[in-house]
């Protein structure tokens, strides 16, 4: 008697499609993917109607924490560095090169310049965990209204935008809005998140 | 799911004097491929943000010191909205009281935005963010701007006078209460 033999196949499937697909996405992801930049600050955003897309480059953020911390933050490392030296200039303090590096790579910061040399010598760690204590921009002492003008001659193509969290004080924002248009700068952006139901 | 190696193929008789050629399988696995493949796409599926910020972009007039240098207006095409604080709203037309207070639903101040801009097309608003009032009043109503396509508006100081306009409202009748626009 002929033994019956069960041929067994190995439960094989073919993956190549399934690969193929998986990878298409992989590489969709990774080259349209851009990280979020750390933000110095949560900022909850208000709700508008408006679809205009905020500039990917040459942009300043004014974020405004809904406590009245204004933070302010520039893109474009070599600006950065220029703007930077302006500001010690007018200041009268003078950055080691490893500071403007810090600096220059930098996100958001909120410190009052004089207190900024310190600053940048920290660890980004160090960093992340004080609380910074906001850019003076009041009429005293307006650095603000400084990091714009200097930001301007360091980058002319620069837009501002504004983010300011939707709790915050009308008044503080009023007050970088002033600061604004003293600067000349009257056109600027309010960063806003897309309202769903309209 | 994943592929198991029939570890090679054939060879069911051992021994049988012949040599037989192993054939090797061109068959890979790959299954570890495929679950770093999935593993990458999750991560940037999930890290990615798709919905950029948007913006509005808002120009502002410059400041104008020369009194003879500014714009006049009538009085009469005035509306102002004063926003205050607890998401209120005042307005009235030009100088004159009567106040009354509305809130930021699309029956509020866009039903009266609609209204007075059909009303008066030469109407032009001005917008006067107390100080108690928050940064998302005022993107709201820049918003409803937009909405209602009002193209004549300004934000301006809320100044003294509108201070002792909404307060002779409330000293007179105690509570301001929303007079025509109610829900």
């Amino acid at each position: 008697m002929a033994k019956v033999k069960v041929h067994r196949n190995p439960p094989s499937l073919d993956m190549t499609p399934m690969v193929d697909l998986a990878f298409l996405l992989v590489t969709f992801f990774m080259l349209t993917t851009t990280f979020a930049p750390q933000e110095p600050v949560v900022v909850d955003l208000p709700k508008s109607v408006s679809e205009i897309i905020l500039p990917d480059k040459d942009r300043i953020i004014i974020s405004i924490a809904d406590d009245g911390r204004v933070f302010f933050d520039m893109d474009n490392q070599g600006a950065r560095k220029t703007m930077l030296r302006y500001m010690g200039d007018k200041y009268g303090i003078s950055f080691t090169p490893q500071q403007e590096t810090a600096f220059s790579i930098l996100q958001g910061f909120g410190v009052p310049v004089n207190t900024l040399p310190g600053f940048l010598d920290m660890d980004p760690d160090e960093r992340n965990a004080i609380q910074q204590p906001g850019i003076p921009s009041d009429s005293v002492n307006n650095q603000l209204a400084d990091w714009v003008v200097f930001a301007r001659m360091s980058n002319p193509k620069v837009r501002i935008a504004v983010k300011g969290d939707r709790d915050t004080n009308y008044k503080v924002v009023a007050r970088v809005i002033n600061t604004l248009i003293d600067r000349k700068v009257l056109r600027f952006n309010l960063i806003t998140g897309l309202e769903q139901e309209v | 799911m994943a592929e198991i190696q029939g570890g090679g193929g054939g060879g069911h008789k051992k021994g049988g004097g012949k040599v037989r050629v192993k054939k090797q399988s061109t068959k890979i696995d790959m299954t570890p491929m495929v679950d770093l493949a999935f593993l990458l796409l999750t991560f940037f599926i999930l890290t990615t943000t798709f919905n950029k910020p948007k913006t509005m972009e808002v120009n502002m007039p410059d400041k104008v010191d020369d009194p003879s240098q500014q714009t006049k207006i009538n009085q009469k095409d005035i509306l102002n909205l004063v926003l205050g604080e607890d998401d209120k709203i005042f307005w009235w037309i030009g100088l004159e009281p009567p106040v009354s207070q509305t809130d930021y639903s699309s029956g509020g101040v866009r039903k009266l935005l609609l209204e007075q801009t059909t009303a008066n097309p030469k109407m032009m608003v001005l917008i006067k963010p107390q100080d108690e009032s928050r940064y998302e009043n005022m993107v709201n109503i820049l918003d409803e701007m937009d909405i209602t396509d009002i193209k004549r508006y300004a934000i301006v100081e809320y100044s003294e006078d509108d201070k002792l306009i909404i307060a002779g409202q409330v000293g007179e009748g105690g509570t301001i209460e929303a007079t025509e626009e109610g829900q």
